[in-house]
C-alpha cells in the first residue's frame, strides 16, 4: 500500500488538488492497480530493448513552416484571458 | 427499407439514381436522433443547420448532374474528440466544456472534400479514458439492444448512434479498443486501422504511441470506403504513411481466397474469464470459416497476462504528459487566484475522477526511481509482445479471437471498481501496443446482446481483414 504523502506527492507533480476524501479513496485504488501492474516483474527483459511507438521514425527538416494569422488568432481566442492578441498568464512571482 | 436503415452503398445509390434527396435523407436521420436520441443520449452535440445546409449543396451538384463521390451527402456522427472547425469539442470533459476547435481534424477535412453531410458530436469516456462511456463528464449513454446496459466504449456515443439508425456512420478513435469493443457490444462493425494508417492531427491526444482513428459502420463494405476516404500520409501527423502501390485501399484489388486462408487463434485466449456464449460464439465463426475451407492454426501468444498492465502503465504515463497541456491557461475552464492555483484548481475541478486516477498513476510510472521500474519496464515487455505476434503471423494470415471477454454489462456494474474495466481490454489493447489493424464485426448473440469477432491482421492489411469479414457476413 502506497502512504497517503506518496499520493500527495503524485498529486502534486500531477498539478491536481485532492480533497481530503479523494486523497482516501485513490491511496486504495492507486495501490490496488500496482499491485496489479507489479505482475511486470516477473518478466525477464534483461536482453529486450523498449519499443517507445510501433510506426516508422520519420523526421523532417529542421525548417519553420509558416502559419496561417487566423489559425494563430483563434488558438489566442480560445484562451480564458487574453490581452492585446496574447495570453495573459498570472504573475508567476 | 426506411432511410435511416441504410448503409452507405445503399443510401448512395438511392442519391444517384435520385430515389430522395440529399435533404430528405439527412432529415430523416435528424427526425429520427430527435425521437430516439434522448432515451439513448449518444450526441453530446447536433448540428441540424450546418447539416441541413450541407445536404443542400449536395442537392446542388446531384441537379447539375455532377458525379458525386460515395461519401457525399452520407448522414455521419463524429467522436467528440476530433476537431470540427467552428464547433464545440469537448473530449466529454468539463475542462472543455466550451472549446471550440479552431480547425479540422485531417480526417473531417478529407471527409468535407468527399461531401459527407455531418450530424453532430458523439459522447465518449471523458478524453476517451475509458470502456463503458459511463465516465462521460456529462452523462452515460445506453446501449440501443438494451438500455439497461453501457454501449461500451470509449466511442460508445458513436457505436450507440450507428446501431441505433441514428446516422448512416461514425467516426470513433481506439487506444486500447474504444472503437473495436463498443462496436462489439452494439452489434456494428468497428475498424482499428494500422498505426500510420490514419493522421491524427486533430484528434484531441490520450495516449499518442497507440492512439488511432476509425470508422465505426453497418457493414464491412463501409467500413472500407470511410477508411479509404480518412487515409494517407499527412504532413501534420509525421507518424502517418503513405500506403504503398501493393498496399493499395482500392477495394476490387485484394479478393481475398477463404481456401487459401490460414487463421490463427491464440491458445491463451479461450481459458479463464471468458463469457461460455462469447466463447461459443466465436467458436462457431471459426466453424464456418472451417467448413468455407480456411486452416484453422492454433497459436500461442505467450505475453498475454501481461498485456494489461504494460497496455495501461504505456497508456497512464503517455496520457499524463499528453494531459498536462490542460493547465487553466491556454484553453478550457480556469478558475484560481495565483498561478499555481490556476493549475491545482482548473485540473481539480474540471477533470473527472477515471482521468485523475490515470493522470496520476501515469505521473508516478515516469516519476523518478519508477520510471525504470514501471515505464521502461513496460516499454520492454511491450517489445515482447510485439516478438509473440510476428511470430504469430507467421504461422497465420489473419488471427480471429473475442472482441471483448463479454457481452454488454449493467450499467454501474464496474464504473466503481477500475480494475475489473481495465481487464475487459484483453484481447483489444496488445492490437494498439503492436500498431496492427483489426476489425470487430457482429458474430452473433447471447439474448440480445450482440457479441462481435475480432479479426486481426498484419500491419496495412485493413484491406485484408475486411474482405475476410465480408466474407463471413455474406456466408
Amino acid at each position: 500500500m502506497i502512504s497517503k504523502r506518496e499520493v500527495q506527492h503524485i498529486a502534486k507533480l500531477a498539478r491536481i488538488k485532492l480533497s481530503e476524501s479523494e486523497l482516501k479513496k485513490f491511496q486504495k485504488e492507486i495501490s490496488a492497480i500496482l499491485d496489479y501492474f507489479n505482475l511486470l516483474k516477473e518478466v525477464d527483459v534483461s536482453k529486450t530493448k523498449p519499443t517507445f511507438y510501433p510506426g516508422l521514425s520519420i523526421m523532417r527538416e529542421d525548417k519553420a513552416e509558416p502559419q496561417l494569422t487566423n489559425i494563430a488568432n483563434k488558438l489566442v481566442e480560445a484562451a480564458p484571458e487574453k490581452k492585446n492578441g496574447y495570453i495573459r498568464v498570472k504573475a508567476v512571482f | 427499407m426506411e432511410l435511416h436503415e441504410l448503409t452507405i452503398v445503399q443510401a448512395h445509390q438511392g442519391l444517384e439514381k435520385k430515389d430522395f434527396s440529399t435533404l430528405e435523407l439527412t432529415k430523416a436521420f435528424l427526425n429520427r436522433i430527435e425521437k430516439k436520441n434522448k432515451e439513448i443520449s449518444a450526441f453530446l452535440a447536433v448540428n441540424r443547420e450546418a447539416a441541413i445546409s450541407q445536404a443542400k449543396k449536395v442537392d446542388d451538384l446531384i441537379s447539375k448532374n455532377k458525379n458525386i463521390s460515395i461519401l457525399a451527402g452520407i448522414p455521419l456522427a463524429i467522436k467528440d474528440n476530433i476537431l470540427i472547425e467552428g464547433q464545440k469539442t469537448t473530449c466529454a470533459s468539463k475542462i472543455l466544456k466550451d472549446y471550440i476547435a479552431p480547425y479540422d481534424a485531417t480526417c473531417i477535412k478529407k471527409l468535407k472534400g468527399q461531401g459527407v453531410v455531418i450530424l453532430g458530436k458523439t459522447n465518449l469516456d471523458e478524453f476517451a479514458m475509458g470502456a463503458s462511456t459511463e465516465y462521460s463528464g456529462f452523462f452515460p449513454t445506453k446501449n440501443p439492444q438494451d438500455l439497461t446496459r453501457v454501449p461500451g466504449g470509449s466511442s460508445g456515443g458513436s457505436a450507440a448512434a450507428v446501431a441505433a439508425d441514428l446516422c448512416c456512420a461514425a467516426l470513433g478513435s481506439d487506444t486500447g479498443g474504444s472503437i473495436r469493443q463498443p462496436a462489439s457490444f452494439c452489434g456494428v462493425v468497428g475498424l482499428k486501422p494500422t498505426y500510420g494508417s490514419v493522421s491524427r492531427y486533430g484528434l484531441v491526444a490520450f495516449a499518442s504511441s497507440l492512439d488511432q482513428i476509425g470508422p465505426i459502420t453497418k457493414t464491412a463494405e463501409d467500413a472500407q470506403i470511410v477508411f479509404q476516404a480518412i487515409s494517407g500520409k499527412d504532413l501534420l501527423d509525421s507518424t502517418s504513411v503513405e500506403l504503398s502501390e501493393t498496399r493499395s485501399l482500392s477495394v476490387d484489388r485484394e479478393r481475398v481466397s477463404v481456401k487459401s486462408l490460414k487463421i490463427g487463434v491464440p491458445k491463451e485466449y479461450f481459458v479463464e474469464g471468458i463469457e461460455p456464449e462469447v466463447e461459443k460464439v466465436i467458436k462457431n465463426a471459426l466453424k464456418k470459416f472451417e467448413n468455407l475451407g480456411a486452416k484453422i492454426e492454433e497459436i500461442s501468444l505467450p505475453c498475454t497476462k501481461y498485456v494489461i498492465p504494460t497496455y495501461y502503465l504505456i497508456c497512464m504515463s503517455e496520457a499524463s504528459a499528453n494531459l498536462a497541456r490542460y493547465d487553466g491557461i491556454k484553453y478550457g475552464y480556469s478558475k484560481g487566484k495565483s498561478l499555481l492555483d490556476v493549475y491545482f484548481e482548473s485540473r481539480a475541478e474540471g477533470f473527472g475522477q477515471e482521468v485523475k486516477r490515470r493522470i496520476m498513476l501515469g505521473t508516478y510510472a515516469l516519476s523518478a526511481g519508477y520510471y525504470d521500474a514501471y515505464y521502461l519496464k513496460a516499454q520492454k515487455v511491450r517489445t515482447k509482445i510485439i516478438e509473440d505476434f510476428n511470430r504469430a503471423f507467421e504461422k497465420a494470415d489473419v488471427i480471429f479471437s473475442p472482441t471483448s471477454p463479454t457481452s454488454a454489462f449493467k450499467i454501474g456494474e464496474k464504473s466503481t471498481d477500475p480494475l475489473a474495466m481495465y481487464l475487459g481490454d484483453i484481447f483489444t489493447a496488445p492490437v494498439n501496443l503492436v500498431g496492427l489493424p483489426a476489425v470487430s464485426v457482429p458474430a452473433g448473440f447471447t439474448g440480445k446482446l450482440p457479441i462481435g469477432l475480432q479479426i486481426i491482421g498484419k500491419p496495412f492489411e485493413e484491406n485484408k481483414i475486411l474482405e475476410v469479414a465480408k466474407i463471413y457476413g455474406s456466408n
